[in-house]
């Protein structure tokens, strides 16, 4: 005997993608036929869960993938830069490569694609912008301040600091004094 | 994967050097979408109309007729769906005093123009990631500053 089924794919897979979603007890809503709004914060964990369940039914999550793994290699180096013992004793492109789980030379050329900028200029930026905060704050000097931040020197912190913001840092200091006194 | 644009708005009075600015961040590969206005006034107009989408960078001539660019940059910060708007002076003035103005003014940018084409291309390329990543990365907008 032959039957034959008519389907509607539309149903079909609103359902797939309910039962995954539920599955994974997540607060979400569908969107369309291909988007799926997602109403909390998603472990890249639970993601990769999602995409795994998906691809049994031939389906895969677009996007994100990739700007889920960019977000998790900022995350490292800001950590890495503002919390002292989360400095890595190995080379930071070793660091990197273990802690995000795939090779240096993909994730520095994803993250250029994605961001617009190296890893090691984002981590220039992001120590500046560390030493900026402890400058406002003013509580330590700048020998301090390079000293906190890893720089062999003063001279080397003052030079990074003036090729990456075009300021030196006594001049980025009395801007931002200025500033203040003026909006107060 | 396509990234999503960047909406640059430049405000200069010479034609030449809005043509120049429009081909220049052409030949960039960042994706951005740019607009530009004639004068002060009319960027005012422009930044004022409540459906029109702020620029992720606005590149502010100073030397402007009537309105000039400081004085756009005072009126813009003074305006609360504006004043996060990121500003990069774009001047032919190096003088220290003109660009420790326009920082005490809330600019986050001042470039010197550039006499040529392929460092006015390096320069805008420069101001554009960084910008983006202040926008981008969480970091603290009133800390940027940077001079080109």
């Amino acid at each position: 005997m032959k039957l034959y089924i008519k389907y509607d794919i539309n149903v079909l897979c609103k359902k797939i993608l309910q039962e995954q979603l539920d599955k994974l007890e997540l607060y979400y809503a569908l969107v369309g036929q291909c988007e799926i709004e997602i109403k909390e914060a998603i472990s890249s964990e639970k993601l990769k869960q999602l995409s795994e369940g998906l691809e049994d039914y031939g389906m895969e999550v677009v996007e994100s993938s990739k700007s889920i793994l960019v977000q998790k290699i900022k995350d490292t180096i800001i950590e890495m830069i503002y919390m002292e013992e989360k400095l890595p004793t190995s080379k930071i492109s070793a660091y990197l490569a273990e802690k995000i789980g795939y090779s240096y030379g993909y994730i520095s050329n994803l993250f250029a694609d994605v961001t617009y900028t190296s890893i090691e200029n984002f981590i220039i930026l992001n120590r500046i912008e560390f030493a900026k905060q402890l400058i406002t704050i003013d509580e330590l000097t700048f020998t301090e301040i390079a000293f906190k931040l890893n720089y062999s020197s003063l001279a080397h912190f003052c030079t990074q600091f003036k090729n990456t913001t075009g300021l030196t840092p006594t001049a980025f200091k009395r801007i931002i004094i200025k500033r203040r006194s003026m909006s107060q | 994967m396509q990234n999503e644009p960047i909406h640059v708005l430049l405000a200069d009075d010479d034609e030449d050097d809005r043509n120049i600015f429009i081909d220049a961040l052409n030949e960039l590969k960042i994706n951005t979408v740019v607009q530009t206005v004639k004068d002060g006034q009319e960027l005012i107009d422009h930044l004022t109309q409540d459906n029109n989408l702020l620029p992720h960078v606005l590149f502010l001539d100073l030397n402007m007729p009537c309105k000039t660019g400081l004085d756009c940059l005072i009126e813009i910060k003074r305006i609360d769906r504006l004043k996060d708007v990121a500003i990069a002076i774009y001047s032919t003035s190096s003088s220290e005093k003109d660009i420790e103005e326009t920082f005490i003014r809330g600019a986050n940018v001042y470039i010197k123009k550039p006499n040529n084409f392929s460092s006015l291309k390096k320069v805008l390329s420069q101001v554009i990631t960084i910008n983006w990543q202040y926008h981008t990365s969480g970091l603290n907008r009133d800390n940027f500053l940077l001079s080109l």
